[in-house]
């Protein structure tokens, strides 16, 4: 092994070269596995792209990857990114959203200077959705649709800032595909006021040849709630990272996600949970189906500072084998300053059970509807944590159609 | 041996890999069951009956290395568990399996219509599906609320074996395979179960019941009677068997095999 602790990159070459604001928080390098919080994920296939400018939206491509994603019959308000820029022509009921122009500059809340992604988001984002929803209004749900299409290697950077004000609520599905050899870098910079409520069901179906790389800030008030999962499925590489903050009592903050991989693919799921305040709770179960040679990734780490007695912290990785090349590596990691907390970690791995398989043969199922059954029976209790129960059904077909499609 | 072209089995020898050594459980055993009868099968624990169950229905860690299962006029060993399942082969488990996260009345119906689009049968929809499944809830007394639990998971021993019985009914089998069906039900269970049995007996329908208990065959009165010990059949005859057994153990028969 040589030391290398950064990657020489010509995407950050390109990247410093492409950004119009800020580039200080390019300068250095991507990390390497050397780096702790990179162990399990190489970003070395990204750091040899050099990723041009999207090109201009092709509107009848992102129109059918949109119907294909999209089930027609879902009555839902979307706003529709496509290559990174909000598309006025695709996106639908948004009148009775509270919607800002998009302000460059970077976030409030990411933190460029220590976080290598969030830095080329800050110096890189052109575009994103502005939300506020006001104060005690039920903002029902919307779509966030990003769509990523065309030819050559090309990245985009959206920055979304989501508000929620003391007791409203919103239910956001945030869903993402395309169609090439992109790299889809967002940002959720997320506000959750007093008694606020949202929910954020994400899926991630990107291209097989895509890069996906997206960093969540949620801080939530005083008994407020961040209801997020996300369902992985796409993209040759990616990481979803959730820095969750309790900043007031008794908040909530679920970060539940399901992995589902196949072929050659590489899924990484990272979280920091930080609880902040006395009285918090954290829920946190994900669940990896991996085929093929795919290789899921689980980093959760749960902060208890010194003040935030009472915590209630709870953490499950589960990962479901379904070829001996599959892999997962799990890193449960508490760090705990005060002393009345409650917090428990687990983690298991295994194959589909034969004793069950064979049952529901035995019964007239033949043995890849059983498997799909028994992959489905795994990932229920998972989906049915989101608490926007209008989402259960949308992520159960999207498991159905994974499962039917898969290689 | 005559051929009735229903169920034959003939020296039939399985063995399973444990842990590393091949253990032979069936060692040679004949069977025969003609269409429309009820054999039951008694024996001491361990002589292989649960196997046979096993490897009539499919279950793939049971290596058969020599005999034949004839059943209908095919090969059923060449045919995958599903595929016997379609062909009219049910077994009622001694232990039925936990699904958890799998909804019952989804398994339930998920098997039906996989069973009728084997036959090439049209397909239940929801509501001929909940119609046909609660008729049969009701006569094995049943709580439609069972069918909203997940399959198996916090039942009771008897709930399990009714659940058992109730899959028998709905997947319309022609030979039935009642492995233990009987064990760990009270009095009034075991009359429930025994016609959810009877009310099917007719030509097209067959069974295999095991049991240790005279109590079973009172009220599923059986054709013949076979004994098991080590693997095979040492003495079929008919309903009294089972009343010599209960009277007097398997030690006359085990000797007279010896
Ligand atoms: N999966 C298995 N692994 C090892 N031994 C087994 C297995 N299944 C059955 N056996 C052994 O085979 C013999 C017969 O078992 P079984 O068919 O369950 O008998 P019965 O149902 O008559 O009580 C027993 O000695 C049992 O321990
Ligand atoms: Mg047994």
């Amino acid at each position: 092994m040589n030391a290398i602790t950064t990657l020489q990159a010509p995407a950050l070459e390109r990247f410093i070269a492409r950004a119009r604001g800020d580039v200080s928080v390019l300068r250095g390098d991507l990390p390497t596995r050397a780096v702790e919080a990179w162990h399990y994920t190489s970003l070395r296939d990204v750091a040899k792209v050099p990723f041009e400018d999207a090109p201009d939206a092709d509107f009848e491509a992102a129109r059918a990857l949109i119907d294909a994603h999209f089930p027609a019959d879902l009555n839902m308000a979307r706003a529709v990114f496509v290559n990174g820029r909000f598309t006025p022509d695709l996106s639908t009921g948004l009148e009775a959203f509270d919607i800002a122009a998009f302000s460059p500059g970077s976030g409030a809340m990411a933190r460029p200077e220590r976080d290598a992604i969030a830095g080329i988001n800050a110096a890189l984002a052109q575009d994103g959705l502005t939300l506020r929803v006001p104060q005690d209004v039920d903002a029902g749900r919307l779509a966030l649709i990003s769509v990523d299409v065309g030819q050559g290697r090309f990245s985009t950077h959206p920055r979304h800032r989501i508000v929620l004000e003391d007791g409203a609520a919103l239910s956001l599905l945030d869903l993402n595909f395309g169609s090439g050899a992109y790299l889809s870098n967002p940002v959720f910079e997320i506000v959750v006021g007093d008694r606020a409520r949202l929910t954020h069901a994400k899926v991630q179906d990107e291209d097989c040849e895509a890069f996906h790389l997206a960093l969540v800030y949620a801080d939530v008030a005083t008994r407020g709630l961040y209801d997020s999962f996300t369902l992985t499925m796409g993209a040759a590489l990616s990481r979803h990272e959730v820095h969750a903050g309790l900043l007031g009592g008794h908040a909530t903050v679920h970060v539940n996600a399901a992995q589902l991989l196949d072929g050659d693919r590489h899924a990484d799921l990272t979280s920091v949970i930080t609880h902040g305040n006395p009285d918090c709770v954290s829920r946190q179960t994900v669940k990896n189906v991996l085929l093929d040679t795919s290789h899921g990734v689980f980093q959760g780490k749960i902060y208890v500072d010194r003040i935030a007695q009472k915590t209630d912290g709870y953490q499950m990785n589960q990962a479901l084998l379904l070829s001996d090349r599959a892999q997962i590596d799990s890193k449960p990691e508490l760090e705990i300053y005060a002393d009345d907390v409650r917090c428990s970690h687990g983690a298991t791995v295994g194959a589909l059970d034969e004793e069950q398989l064979f049952y529901l043969q035995s019964r007239g199922i033949p043995r890849d509807d059983a498997r799909a059954m028994l992959v489905r029976a795994f990932l229920t209790d998972a989906i049915a944590l989101i608490e926007d129960e209008g989402m259960h059904t949308l992520l159960d077909a999207a498991v159905d159609a994974w499962w039917a499609r898969r290689s | 041996m005559t051929m009735t072209d229903f169920l034959t089995v003939t020296n039939l020898r399985a063995r399973i890999d444990d842990n590393g050594t091949p253990k032979e459980i069936l060692r040679g055993l004949d069977l025969e069951i003609p269409p429309g009868e009820v054999h039951a099968i008694m024996g001491p624990n361990g002589s292989g009956k649960s196997t046979l169950s096993y490897v009539l229905s499919g279950r793939e860690e049971y290596e058969v290395t020599e005999g034949s299962v004839r059943f209908k006029g095919q090969d059923l060993l060449a045919l995958e568990p599903d595929e016997r399942a379609a062909l009219g082969v049910f077994l009622a488990f001694q232990a039925p399996v936990e699904l958890p996260g799998v909804n019952n009345a989804n398994f339930l119906r998920t098997a039906v219509n996989a069973v009728r689009r084997a036959r090439g049968e049209a397909e239940l929809d929801a509501v001929g599906f909940l119609k046909a499944v609660r008729a049969e809830t009701k006569r094995l007394h049943m709580s439609d609320e069972m069918l909203k639990r997940q399959v198996n998971v916090g039942f009771s021993g008897g709930e399990k074996k009714r659940n058992e019985v109730l899959q028998m009914r709905m997947l319309a089998p022609s030979l039935a395979i009642l492995d233990e069906t009987d064990s760990g039900l009270d009095i009034d269970a075991l009359r429930i179960v025994a016609d959810g049995v009877n009310s099917l007996r007719g030509p097209d329908f067959s069974a295999l019941v095991i049991t240790h208990h005279q109590r079973l065959l009172d009220y599923i009165h059986p054709d013949r009677v076979h004994v098991m010990a080590q693997g095979r059949i040492i003495h079929s005859g008919g309903p009294e068997v089972a009343h010599e057994l209960e009277a007097k153990g398997y030690a006359r028969y085990l000797q007279a095999a010896a």
